[in-house]
């Protein structure tokens, strides 16, 4: 931020008023500008999860220096230091906010069952309970260890993997794992696409 | 990028986005940048304020990008390839191409074998019976020591210079005309501009993004691209290149990672003929074609064996090849491509499918078809931040049934699903590689909402909790699964900085951080996850955090900034910015020189130490160089204009032969096609600037900006069927329909094609039946019909009828 | 204090509509959902809790089609029209950096200030019965930061920077256009309103109706007359009812004029 600041400072703050037209004193209508926003955050480099343009933003946040408050995002903003946008955003990316705060977010687990016309909350433990066991039973069916010529071609086809695009280059690779430790094939992600 | 690696050795943008604004002519065809990659637009912005770049805009529709450049063509959908055929005829005819560099830096001079030919809509090797060709007359004559006979002077007639000439032959501007709809005017003008960047010290850039991926003849159209690049001298010059766009902020990531047929860094998925490692790596290391191909995939073995070590650790011994066995291999000619994973689906041979953030029902072809496929499921697990179509696909009864009206009720479908609250970008730390082939780390700035999780520990636990049933109960082929090295501090929720020093790799003798992939061995005593990015997390560091601002070259290389693959090389095929005796050429736009016996600027595309003409310049391909004619691609070694699978009008090239013969089609039930009797029309679909994919139709500032999903209409048409701005209108195909209001606009043009005006009728995704706003699926419109190279679907360019209703 | 200004060069405008975001998210304004408009634009103008918009435009001459996208906010007139009309005392007000600011604790909402302002800015909340619009982000440039638009936007077509400098490059800018073909271009700082702290370029500044913005802007001449009587008056504001009467007539007369030429 001070960084920022000092950058931009061509332009010294307008923290006096002068009288104008009417002959009012103004000094009291800047006074009563807000705070800014952005006076008091934690800011965190991130990456624009949505074009591949890769923009940096800065990620304000409050409430992380308090005990047992959890922090907040109040701004997201361009981060200048990034020669690619250089503190610009989109549309999008200058929404970001309401995409981390959306209260249509999903925050916990959900499962429909077999036949369901709704979905019912699950606990973490029970989730991992049977995905885990529908993954196993799944494998131990459907496991091909040598293939109708017997070579050994130890793959699992009755299982897929969609998706990574939207993660980190990390998840990626421990998906990878997660698919070779299981003999899955059939993964694809948005670049088919 | 089939494509592109095809021709110039790797699947990525080849520069970036700083350096477009480095560029004299901006081709932006099959993409629009100034909607979809705004800020990425601001380089194309800067070209024309500083050099006063031109810009030319080759879409069906005159977009957000037409509206700033300053020459735009309307084209019909599908019909690109006719385009850069007519540039590459205008360019050979008018000799308006870099000679000197299509004779140092590409295939031109390489001859091709006897009886190689192009008849009536096929190359030689046609097989009717089998639908397929025999490319044996599609390869190099090679002399005794296997490498490919030349001719300097470009004269012989089997050399690949004069075959491409006569090829196109046939491209000229008023064929270009009739088979596009503009006219041959605008083309010329197109043309015109286009070709500057043949001159020496110009350089062109061609920027494309969905808009020709999403075809059926997608990869040959790209390659056409590449072509003109080539003739240019744009390949490897600052403000050159050819650049994809891409979509997703990790897509290139997650595809480097690797797809059904890859493994990381590009390496090919084993094949059941390939028994062992050393099969394996025969097969898959290629041979140098000529005698100064430096053919760095040679180095095959070396980043197989370290990736080997990565998955399997210790048990991984130069006895077991490593590990090599415990890798799935799939049939020789198998594809497990998207077509047909939802192909396989519907038949009911996939019992389970784990879903990271993708939406299939959203963005997978013919939507009915994805209903009906994952109804089939025996369970099914999704990681997602928001609800989505996918994982409330057994509620498409409820939540749109006039769009699905053969679809089931819940209690007809017996799918088990786990939808699980994922975490955002924001909340997790990690790397995303934008187009640009940049590593660019972020941190976690605040915890997941809720009970949501961080990625890596519902993997961390999933993985974990099958290995105990495993030990517990034992089960099928135990072996892979417990010898996959998942031996984190945290193995239920695996730190991604420890996964990304993996993934850059360490000696196993000194225990050190690689340096880069030069480092890597093929014995067993280095470890890399993915070769490609082997530099990015040294001793030194994690160099993809980094924020240097220096820029020493001016050209906008940053090389201080985050880490780009590979080995943080900003410009791919930077050799070839200069000729054979290492003279750049355009002094003023030199990314790297020869000094003092090494190369110095960009890391260098070649070895650092060679002579300018020690090698050839593209070292990823076993010619070492770039290929104008590429015979790795199914349906031909030189792109050819064939119509989209649906299309209005007959092929003005060949009527016998109109798509593309290799064009895979699936024929489930649903997969309906249309003809142009009923469905008169063309149709295309795409993004507005407004809007993120299917993400932000669930968050507030986009939602506003574009609240309501429209169908837009060609003025004429309009008026030909009494619709005004705002009427509700139906669009439909032989697959399904949407409905929605018109937005009614000159900036889509009828076009004259085949003596008659064909128009194009346009829907933008981003919308569907779950969300904070709602509208059509569009992909309800779109076929089973793929690029048979690339698997990507053609969803440009199908037959519509519009109705107002 | 130098006056600071805003250049929009719409030649280098791709209409992405990132301005609009970032004043939203900046002024934490509600976002609320649209009808169909039949365009690409977000909203047929602007509103209360939204003072930044796109205006699109198809544009055809010689059977050359444009595509012209322009923002539009307040104008930060030099001679404000808004401030002249507005009864309130320190309800509008100009900082010393040029910025025209409301003050809403001042504010009487009578929307004198919607009649005053010749671009169609002001706009009165049905809630709180209080005029907004943009406030050039006063608590942004208080501290140095540029507002929330110019910081955000993608290609350079905003810009900030003081007025002088600012109106230099304009014209700067003009002549490169002209030299590259666009022998129209000119900039925009029209002279009845004083100029405007908000500054274009435009391609074809002969006809700036075709962006939306008005060929000749100037003070209702009902607001110009009462310029001397206001100063007069100010001291005796609390005579609200007579001042409203006149004052309907300043906000409802031009309208009636203008609507009806031959009247």
């Amino acid at each position: 931020m001070a960084s920022e600041l000092s950058r931009r400072g061509f332009l010294a703050g307008s923290g006096t008023a002068a009288a104008t037209t009417f002959g009012f004193n103004l000094e009291a209508a800047t006074a009563v500008a807000k705070e800014l926003k952005i006076a008091r955050t934690t800011q965190t480099h991130s990456i624009c999860p949505y074009c591949a343009v890769g923009c940096s933003v800065v990620i304000h946040t409050i409430g992380d220096k308090a005990q047992n408050v959890k922090p907040a995002v109040v701004h997201i903003e361009g981060d200048p230091e990034s020669p690619i946008n250089r503190g610009t955003l989109c549309s999008k990316g200058a929404s970001l906010k309401e995409f981390v705060n959306s209260d249509t977010r999903l925050t916990r687990p959900l499962y429909r069952a077999p036949g369901a016309s709704e979905w019912q909350a699950i606990s973490w433990e029970d989730a991992f309970t049977r995905m885990a066991r529908r993954i196993k039973d799944s494998r131990d069916a459907g496991f091909e260890e040598k293939d109708g010529q017997g070579r050994v071609v130890n793959r699992l086809t009755n299982t897929a993997m969609i998706g990574g695009c939207t993660d980190t280059n990390e998840v990626n690779y421990l998906l990878g794992k997660f698919r070779f430790g299981m003999g899955i094939i059939g993964y694809e992600n948005q670049a088919r696409l | 990028m089939a494509s592109l690696a095809a021709t110039f050795g790797r699947g990525a943008m080849t520069n970036g986005w700083t350096d477009v604004a480095n560029a004299d002519v901006v081709l932006v065809m099959g993409g629009n940048p100034a909607e979809n990659h705004p800020v990425g637009f601001r380089f194309v912005m800067e070209a024309k304020r500083k050099r006063k770049a031109k810009i030319v805009c080759v879409d069906p529709r005159f977009t957000r990008t037409a509206a700033v450049s300053d020459c735009y063509v309307p084209i019909r959908s599908g019909t690109d390839i006719a385009f850069l055929g007519g540039i590459i005829h205008y360019s050979l005819r008018k000799g308006l191409y870099q000679a000197n560099y299509v004779r140092q830096h590409t295939n031109a001079s390489f001859l091709i074998n006897e009886g190689f030919g192009f008849d009536n809509g096929h190359f030689s090797g046609w097989d009717e019976a089998k639908n397929s060709y025999d490319k044996s007359t599609w390869q190099y004559e090679l002399d005794a020591n296997g490498h490919a006979k030349l001719d300097p002077t470009l004269e012989h007639p089997r050399s690949v210079f004069q075959l491409m000439k006569k090829h196109y032959s046939r491209y000229t501007p008023e064929k270009v005309a009739e088979i596009c709809g503009c006219t041959a005017e605008e083309f010329t003008k197109a043309a015109a501009i286009i070709c500057t960047a043949a001159a020496e010290d110009k350089s062109g850039t061609v920027l494309y993004a969905l808009g020709w991926t999403q075809h059926s003849f997608a990869v040959q159209l790209i390659h056409a691209a590449a072509m003109v690049q080539l003739l240019m001298g744009n390949i490897g010059m600052p403000g050159g290149g050819v650049n994809a766009q891409r979509g997703h902020a990790n897509i290139q990531g997650a595809t480097d990672m690797g797809t059904w047929n890859t493994l990381p860094g590009y390496l090919k998925i084993p094949r059941a003929n390939m028994a062992s490692l050393d099969d394996y790596l025969k097969a898959n290391t290629p041979k140098a074609l000529r005698p100064n191909s430096l053919n760095y995939w040679g180095n095959t073995p070396k980043f197989m064996t370290s990736l080997l070590k990565g998955y399997y650790g210790d048990n991984a011994t130069k006895e077991n090849g490593f590990g090599y066995q415990w890798i799935p291999k799939a049939g020789e000619t198998e594809n497990y491509g998207w077509g047909y994973m939802f192909e396989r689906m519907l038949d009911g041979k996939i019992d389970g499918l784990i879903s990271f953030g993708m939406n299939p029902v959203a963005n997978g072809p013919n939507t009915t078809k994805m209903l009906a496929a994952l109804s089939k499921l025996k369970w099914m697990i999704v990681a997602e931040n928001f609800e989505t179509e996918t994982s409330a696909f057994w509620n498409a009864k409820k939540l749109a049934e006039k769009y699905y009206p053969a679809t089931g009720e819940p209690s007809t479908i017996a799918t088990e699903v786990f939808l699980l609250p994922a975490s955002c970008f924001a909340e997790k730390d990690g790397t995303f590689v934008n187009s640009s082939r940049w590593l660019q780390w972020k941190d976690a700035a605040l915890d997941p909402p809720g009970d949501a999780k961080r990625d890596q520990e519902i993997i961390g636990q999933l993985y974990t909790r099958v290995r105990k049933l495993y030990e517990k109960e034992g089960g099928k082929a135990a072996e892979p699964l417990m010898n996959m090295q998942w031996n984190y501090a945290t193995p239920l929720s695996p730190s991604l900085i420890e996964v990304a020093r993996e993934v850059n790799g360490r000696d196993l003798t000194t225990g050190k951080q690689l340096n880069g992939f030069g480092e890597l061995k093929d014995d067993g005593t280095t470890l890399c996850g993915n070769w490609i990015y082997s530099g990015s997390w040294t001793e030194a560091g994690n160099n993809m955090a980094r924020r240097g601002q220096d820029d020493p070259t001016g050209l906008g290389l940053y090389p201080n900034y985050s880490w780009s693959w590979p080995a943080n090389r900003r410009i791919l095929y930077n050799r070839a910015s200069s000729d054979v005796d290492g003279k750049p050429w355009d002094e003023t736009r030199a990314p790297l020189r020869y000094r003092n016996a090494r190369w110095v600027g960009d890391t260098p595309d070649y070895k650092a130490d060679a002579k300018p003409d020690a090698y050839g310049s593209f070292i990823m391909l076993p010619e070492g160089v770039a290929k104008f004619f590429a015979a790795d691609l199914v349906e031909g070694p030189f792109p050819e204009h064939y119509e989209p699978v649906e299309s209005p009008v007959e092929n003005a090239l060949h009527s016998s032969v109109n798509a593309n013969p290799m064009a895979k089609i699936f024929h489930a039930p649903m997969d309906k096609l249309g003809t142009s009797k009923d469905f008169p029309y063309v149709g295309i679909t795409y993004r507005l600037t407004e809007h993120f994919h299917y993400w932000t139709k669930n968050t507030k500032g986009s939602s506003e900006l574009q609240t309501n999903f429209f169908v837009e209409i060609p003025d004429g048409l309009a008026k030909e069927k009494s619709i005004k701005n705002g009427d509700p209108v139906r669009l439909s195909t032989a697959r399904g329909h949407v409905d929605g209001p018109a937005l009614v606009t000159k900036r889509f043009r009828g076009l004259q094609v085949g003596g008659k005006t064909v128009y194009q009728v346009g829907v933008p995704i981003h919308w569907g039946f779950v969300g904070r706003v709602k509208g059509p699926l569009i992909n309800n419109l779109t076929a089973s019909v793929y690029d048979p190279n690339s698997g990507t679907p053609e969803y440009k360019g199908f037959l519509v009828n519009l109705e107002k209703i | 204090m130098q006056t600071v200004a805003k250049l929009i060069d719409t030649s280098l405008c791709i209409g992405c509509k990132a301005c609009e975001v970032a004043c939203q998210e900046w002024n934490d304004q509600e976002f609320t959902l649209g009808t169909f408009g039949g365009t690409y634009q977000t909203k047929p103008e602007l509103e209360h809790n939204f003072w930044n918009l796109i205006k699109f435009n198809e544009y055809e001459t010689d059977g050359q089609l444009s595509w012209l996208m322009m923002k539009y906010q307040c104008m930060h007139c030099q001679d404000a029209g808004c401030m002249k009309a507005c009864p309130a005392p320190g309800a509008i007000v100009r900082l010393d950096n040029g910025t025209v600011d409301f003050n809403h604790d001042n504010c009487i909402g009578c929307g004198y200030c919607i009649t005053g302002c010749p671009f169609d800015v002001p706009r009165l909340s049905p809630t709180t019965k209080k005029v907004y619009k943009c406030t050039l982000c006063s608590d942004r440039t208080a501290v140095g930061l540029e507002p929330a638009c110019i910081k955000t936007c993608p290609t350079n077509c905003l810009t900030f920077g003081t007025r002088t400098d600012l109106l230099r490059k304009a014209e700067d800018r003009a002549v490169e256009l002209q030299a590259d073909g666009s022998t129209h271009a000119g900039v925009y700082n029209p002279q009845g309103v004083g100029g405007t702290n908000v500054i274009y370029v435009l391609k074809d500044a002969s006809n700036p109706e075709s962006y939306g913005l008005p060929k000749d802007p100037t003070i209702p001449w009902t607001v110009s007359l009462w310029k001397g009587p206001v100063k007069l008056l100010g001291s005796v504001i609390f005579l609200g009812g007579i001042l409203g009467t006149f004052f309907h007539y300043i906000r409802f007369g031009p309208k009636l004029e203008e609507e009806h030429p031959d009247d």
